[in-house]
């Protein structure tokens, strides 16, 4: 069909140059034509169809299971069959599922391991962009290398040196929040000083310069002026880390033991194991409530997370 | 000055400040610490300091020479570091070095020992322990044995036993402590029934902790052998000998009801001459045992292998898939004339918005094989084993993972499409270049210089994606024939884990010599990668 209405020496590519150029209005003037429209834009509608329905499609599912009174997998079949919020209420209340605990610890581990994340990155970027001191180089390469070391894959390692901790200090060790984000913060350096570093540079040093003789000193330079113009850097590393921190399985299934003390990661993956007896419903109910937050942080912020990460790789 | 706070990091220093410039600039640097920045490094580091000193006290106790001798050195560097006026470099660097150090540096070299210790299910402590544990589980009460009168006592959460002979003679113990005299207990008719310092449990209290007072056994003296005394009621209190002999002596364990002796041959638990163990046994150095292990036995070789093909299969392909859609996406959606490209954008990053751990366990729900809403709806209710047969549960976990990750090609791929030069396509079309060819030789160069770094990030990334294994299809379908607990869908993290921290038996030992095994592929690849990315930005 396009073959047809293809006018000699219009393909593709010259359209858009003719568009683009000032002259264009001229072209839009002639009358609409379906297969005009079809080669330059309306075959994109279609694979985009295609692809919204595929990216879309678990989503709806598990809405309109989290919708679903009934509690089973086949009952969340027909889709958006029933509506009720019996599934919220069920999760939320039931006494042998602590989600609203799940809900507050993923909150703090995650929130706090961001923060003193950005925090810690932040210190150790400024000290590699503004200063020059002996090992430098060697202290910047060293993380990397160190960082490519996964962490989970040391977990048997972090498992065995908790509990020894746990022994002397119980508030740090197995079965705390705080151990979990001091092992979480391991990897506070690495890709997230890169990403700093790399902003900060392009942050001049003459406003340093500047503040120095006016008489600030490093500290208030760096609290004062450096963290607040790197604001949006700090702010994706920050989403970054609190993204990961809720995905993250390994290291938390290990270190929290008690049901009322786990994350929700380890604790929705608990609870369905097996999907075929669980509460279907209430497991989607959950998965909404954990996820509708992330998504909207995540949608609002999505142009700075990738420029970031784009701008980190680059350099 | 200026030139001093350089932003590049391969420009060497051009010169070192004078001897005055240093001055003035500390004099400066003195002047402007506000009383409020002082106050709170000499808070910090108090407060530090007094943490210190607790955790050595309390270290004193357990007498953890190594630990308390790292806690001294490490707290005086950071005193040293933070009270001093130069190594301000360090001052901004110590906090996460530190932390980088204990749960990076030290856990891997960790792990690199526990790789050549026996350690696992069986082999938990020290040999004390075990023996303590062995004769323990055997005890069994002596039929001639004297009543003793018993007072069940609280100290903490710690459960003792005062009790009084028939002699009259008042001894006092837990599980830790064998039973030793006091002389100031309070009497009440002949029976000691409290102690200073200890809380005597009520009639009820017995009852409530029932269970944790009939499996107190308090070991009647320093020699194990010599027995311990239990009490089945909380008030009356027997001899119990245990079935096992111990001859520290010669380093056996003698069992008296049947006469095998069983000797300690250095592997980690006392051994009887037909090879049978007595568990629990203790933590020994092995060497390189779990190495060979891995490598030699062919029942854990074969699945070391398959795994590590699988593992790079589902790495590359996965990078491949996404890479590949989402720059076709990209490029299909990078027409400034196409209506409603953000609608469309905005749709389709949603399940990278989506937590991941979720859209493994959603996407586990809907392709199961009886009850999923793939084959029961889209399929019409066919039994397609998506997640249970061997080779559909790889194309099922190739499919979910393309789900996740081609949002986030797609994002990156249009930023980089976006930030090559207009120009370069108009000069190569009016030079009469096809526009597959201007991709092809233009384009797609370009693009892979700057998205190399990425891609590589995401092939490390997807060699440990723990989470979509794991939740997906949990590693199986189950590899039967295998001793470790390993399925055909497992990527080596995820067998690491399963050999580490399920089934029966916990395998630290070879669990920890498959992660030295892994860590030193996963470095080769980044080392050969690095030098590709180089090479790479060299045809820039």
């Amino acid at each position: 069909m396009s073959a047809l209405t293809q006018t000699p020496g219009t393909d593709d590519m010259s359209t858009r140059a003719i568009t683009s150029t000032p002259g264009a209005r001229r072209v839009e003037k002639r009358p609409f034509n379906f297969g005009r429209w079809f080669k330059a834009t309306g075959w994109r509608h279609i694979v985009g169809v295609i692809m919204v329905v595929f990216s879309c499609f678990p989503l709806l599912f598990v809405l309109s299971s989290s919708l679903n009174p009934k509690g089973t997998l086949t009952g969340s079949n027909a889709l958006f069959s029933a509506i009720g919020l019996d599934s919220y209420a069920r999760i939320l209340n039931s006494p042998d599922i602590p989600y609203t605990d799940w809900f507050v610890n993923t909150l703090i581990v995650a929130g706090i391991t961001a923060l003193a994340t950005v925090f810690l990155g932040g210190l150790a970027a400024y000290s590699f962009s503004r200063m020059r001191f002996s090992g430098r180089r060697f202290g910047l390469v060293s993380i990397v290398i160190i960082q490519m070391f996964p962490q989970l894959l040391a977990v048997v390692a972090i498992f065995l040196l908790m509990s020894s901790i746990g022994d002397w200090f119980p508030a740090l060790g197995l079965n705390t929040h705080l151990g979990l984000i001091m092992v979480y913060l391991g990897g506070a350096l690495g890709v997230n000083t890169y990403l700093m570093y790399g902003f900060f540079n392009t942050i001049p040093a003459s406003i340093d310069e500047a503040a120095k003789i006016d008489g600030a000193g490093h500290a208030r330079i760096f609290f004062t002026m450096i963290l607040r113009l790197a604001a949006p850097i700090l702010a994706v590393v920050a989403l970054l880390s609190f993204i990961a921190t809720i995905n993250e399985f390994v290291v938390a299934s290990v270190i929290l033991i008690d049901p009322e003390k786990q994350t929700l990661a380890v604790g929705l993956t608990k609870l369905v194991s097996n999907p075929r007896y669980a509460d279907w419903s209430a497991f989607s109910a959950g998965a909404v409530m954990a996820a509708l937050p992330v998504m909207a942080v995540f949608l609002f912020l999505q142009k700075y997370i990738v420029g970031g990460l784009t701008a980190g790789s680059v350099k | 000055m200026t030139n001093n706070v350089s932003a590049d990091v391969d420009e060497p220093t051009p010169e070192k400040p004078s001897k005055r410039q240093r001055q003035a600039g500390h004099i400066a640097d003195a002047a402007s610490v506000g009383i409020k920045v002082l106050l709170v490094k000499i808070i910090a580091l108090g407060v530090l300091d007094a943490l210190a000193l607790t955790a050595i006290f309390i270290l004193l106790a357990q007498r953890e020479w190594l630990v308390i001798g790292v806690v001294v050195v490490a707290t005086g560097l950071i005193n040293w570091i933070y009270l001093g006026k130069r190594k301000l470099p360090a001052k901004y660097l110590t906090p996460g070095v530190i932390f980088l150090l204990i749960f990076q540096v030290f856990v891997l070299g960790y792990t690199a020992y526990i790789g050549f210790t026996n350690y696992g299910t069986g082999h938990n402590g020290t040999k004390e322990q075990a023996v303590s544990a062995l004769m323990s589980s055997a005890l069994e009460r002596v039929e001639d044995s004297p009543t003793y009168a018993v007072t069940v006592l609280e100290q903490g959460d710690t459960l003792n036993l005062l009790v009084t002979e028939p002699n009259g003679e008042v001894m006092v113990g837990n599980a830790e402590t064998p039973l030793h005299p006091v002389d100031n207990a309070q009497m009440d008719g002949g029976k000691a029934v409290g102690l200073d310092g200890y809380t005597a449990l009520t009639f009820q209290e017995i009852l409530a902790q029932s269970d944790a007072i009939t499996a107190l056994s308090v070991p009647a003296s320093e020699d194990p052998n010599d027995g311990a005394l239990r009490t089945p009621d909380g008030t009356s209190g027997y001899l119990y000998v245990s079935n096992l002999e111990y001859d520290e002596a010669a380093g056996t364990m003698t069992d008296t009801a049947t006469g095998t002796v069983y000797t300690d041959n250095g592997s980690g638990a006392f051994t009887a001459d037909d090879g049978q163990q007595l568990l629990p046994g203790w933590q020994v150095v092995v060497g390189a045992d779990n190495f060979v292990r891995a490598l030699t036995d062919e029942s854990i070789r074969g699945p070391l292998v398959y795994v590590t093909i699988w593992t790079f299969v589902f790495a590359i392909v996965s990078v491949a898939t996404t890479f590949f859609l989402g720059l076709f996406l990209a490029i299909v959606f990078n027409d400034m004339r196409m209506r409603g490209r953000k609608f469309y954008r905005v749709l389709m990053i949603l399940p990278y918005a989506f937590p991941s751990f979720l859209s493994a366990l959603v996407w586990a729900g809907m392709m199961n094989e009886s009850f999923g809403f793939i084959n029961q709806v889209l399929l019409g209710g066919a039994a397609v084993p998506w997640l249970t047969d061997p080779t559909l549960a790889k194309v099922s976990i190739l499919i979910v993972n393309l789900w996740l990750g081609f949002p986030y090609m797609f994002l990156v791929c249009t930023g980089a499409l976006q930030s090559i030069p207009e120009e370069l396509q108009e000069a190569a079309t009016v030079d009469g270049a096809k526009p597959w060819a201007v991709f092809r030789l233009i384009k797609l160069p370009l693009l892979l210089v700057s998205l190399a770094p990425l891609l590589i990030a995401s092939f490390a990334f997807n060699f440990n994606n723990f989470n979509l294994i794991y939740m997906l299809t949990n590693g199986g379908p189950r590899d039967s024939s295998a001793p470790i607990p390993v399925g055909h869908t497992d990527i080596l993290i995820s067998m690491v884990y399963k050999v580490a921290f399920t089934g029966q038996t916990r395998d630290y030992g070879l669990a920890s010599a498959f992660t030295i095994l892994i860590f030193i592929v996963v470095a080769i690849i980044s080392i050969i990668s690095f030098r590709k990315t180089k090479a790479l930005e060299d045809l820039n």
